[in-house]
């Protein structure tokens, strides 16, 4: 119940929050808390580390951006479709990976990331080192015009909760419940007889589908599809947001791309953007060091040993 | 004559490199029976026990549950056909409720186990049958506690309510009473000896005190080949069988021994 409370206060923050902050960083703390979600789906409940999440956030991204500029469909449609994309490439990267286990499971996910990458390098439609510029939003629905920045951050609201409830039920259903147990002890789970590689596949299916709806939005947010979306830096930096905010607690993600989006923005206009990249390594010695389980998970121990 | 055996392996070799752990054997196990695997240690119990659940691939030979030939099947197949493990550390999820472990057996005949989009209360149904299962082996108070918290004996027993939520045919049970202390192993031997009925039981174990309690039949392995076979008395006069077994209890006095004397060793160089 006492959860139920705060995701209410949680959701009616985000409703008014643009009227005191920018609608478009907004947005974007949205899409990546949307991303580390999906992330922390495969790491927090699978316990499985993909280091080329980026693959998926960049391939949303792409096929939303291409099917704006030349296909003439509506936004919801094209961000249906970049969604399906990311999703199809996560089931044949998931069917060749999740047979792997820890860091054989990163490297086969970053070797087929980077497989993407250049691909994506070469492809003629993304632009290649200029990317896909000039993304138009459209019109949801075909009369809800997305141009206006409030339309748009709400319309990435709506599809941020519906993001984040995917996530929050997949945990709490019943393939959730097996997800667990094989987590907790993968060859019992055999013994009992579940086939544990299917269950990780379609969990790698659904993280890369949310991860590419992520990317699909944040195009439309930036009108901008690029290479930055599908280099490995992304795919570390989800691992890092995850980290900081509490892996495999349901909020974690959420407060780690809130704390990292937000320094990213504040710091590179000021006197210290040179020292981003220095700046972010160094919180996260620290979390890995002092904080081992986030900023939520410390909060949660901390909210255990009081009330609980 | 097949159809009196449940499990039966025929020629059953494993070779690791250059060396043979598992050298020709060929093991039947008869229905209703409880039959125990033991021997000295590094006689091949353990890999014959992993070879029967598929953890390993034999080099050669067969394996047949009910007369079929299950030898290429996958760990997680034969689990559905009825064949369940249990492992020597006590296999339970530590960080799910007593209830759970039991409902993630239960669950997978629901045929919902890939259905994401579903709340977890529809798991609640099995609720009834998971107590009961409890229930059965005196853990009904404990359903709500979380699995780490539970004694080693305790674990051992969801273990087995655990298994039994699948109502299998067999059960292969690796050491159950390993590492536990005198009041845990009569404990498990009693339930051991409750969950028989019906069913077939085929058990690596250690503790001949309980071996000589519960198994029907009695198969001996030495070097990883079958050294004699029959039930209690007849295996135990065996002065093969002594040979074998004293010989190593003695060295492992003395392996123990030796420990002893190397920690005092190293504690005194501390001090």
């Amino acid at each position: 119940m006492k959860l139920n409370k705060l995701y209410v206060v949680l959701v009616l923050l985000a409703v008014v929050a643009p009227f005191f902050l920018y609608p478009v960083f907004l947005a974007k703390l949205l899409c990546f808390a949307l991303f580390a979600c999906a992330f922390n789906l495969m790491l927090g409940y699978v316990g499985l580390l993909s280091f080329g999440h980026a693959a998926f956030l960049g391939t949303g991204g792409y096929i939303t951006g291409w099917l704006m500029m030349n296909s003439g469909l509506t936004p919801e449609l094209a961000v249906i479709l970049g969604t399906v994309a990311a999703g199809a490439l996560g089931a044949v990267f998931g069917k060749l990976s999740v047979k792997r286990e820890g860091i054989y499971f990163a490297m086969v996910t970053l070797a087929l990331a980077q497989l993407v990458f250049f691909l994506y390098l070469q492809a003629p439609f993304t632009g290649g080192e200029d990317g896909m510029q000039g993304v138009s939003r459209g019109e949801l629905f075909g009369f809800i015009d997305l141009t206006d920045n409030l339309n748009m951050y709400y319309f990435v609201l709506a599809v941020f909760l519906f993001g984040f409830w995917l996530v929050h039920r997949t945990i709490h259903s019943p393939f959730g419940q097996i997800l667990k147990a094989i987590r907790e002890n993968e060859p019992r789970a055999v013994s009992l007889g579940y086939e544990v590689n299917n269950y990780k596949w379609v969990a790698f299916t659904i993280s890369a589908a949310l991860a590419g709806l992520a990317g699909s939005t944040k195009t439309l947010v930036f009108q901008l599809a690029s290479l930055t979306d599908v280099h490995w830096h992304m795919s570390g930096e989800v691992v890092l947001m995850t980290l900081v905010g509490g892996v495999g607690t349901i909020l974690g993600p959420v407060v780690g791309a809130g704390v990292i989006v937000t320094m990213q923005n504040y710091l590179s206009g000021g006197e210290l953007g040179n020292y981003v990249h220095i700046i972010m390594g160094f919180i996260f010695v620290i979390c890995v060091l002092a904080f081992r389980s986030g900023i939520v998970g410390e909060l949660q121990k901390v909210w255990k040993r009081n009330f609980g | 004559m097949s159809a009196d055996y449940v499990l039966e392996t025929r020629n059953l070799i494993k070779e690791f490199k250059g060396f043979t752990a598992v050298d020709d054997v060929n093991l039947q196990v008869a229905r209703g029976h409880i039959h125990a695997l033991i021997g000295p240690n590094g006689a091949g119990k353990t890999t014959v026990f992993n070879l029967l659940t598929k953890f390993l691939i034999p080099t050669s030979g067969q394996i047949l549950f009910n007369g079929d030939d299950i030898t290429a099947m996958k760990p997680a197949a034969i689990a559905r056909k009825g064949v369940v493990r249990s492992f020597q550390i006590s296999a339970v999820f530590p960080h799910l409720s007593v209830l759970e472990n039991v409902r993630v057996a239960l669950q997978r005949k629901e045929g919902h186990s890939f259905h994401f989009w579903r709340s977890q209360k529809v798991l609640d149904r099995l609720n009834e049958r998971a107590y009961e299962l409890l229930a059965s082996v005196g853990l009904a108070d404990f359903a709500e506690a979380q699995t780490v918290d539970l004694s080693y004996g305790r674990k051992r027993a969801l273990e087995i309510a655990t298994t039994l939520a699948l109502e299998p045919e067999l059960m292969l049970l690796d050491e159950p009473t390993q590492g536990m202390g005198h009041e845990d192993v009569g404990l498990v031997a009693d339930l051991i000896k409750k969950v028989s009925k019906g069913r077939t039981i085929l058990m690596v174990e250690h503790n001949l005190h309980v071996v000589s309690k519960l198994a029907d039949r009695i198969t001996v392995l030495q070097r990883g080949s079958i050294l004699t076979e029959g039930d209690y008395s007849t295996v135990s006069a065996d002065p093969r069988v002594r040979e074998a077994y004293m010989g190593t209890a003695a060295s492992e006095e003395q392996d123990r021994a030796d420990e002893q004397a190397a920690m005092e060793v190293v504690e005194e160089a501390r001090g």
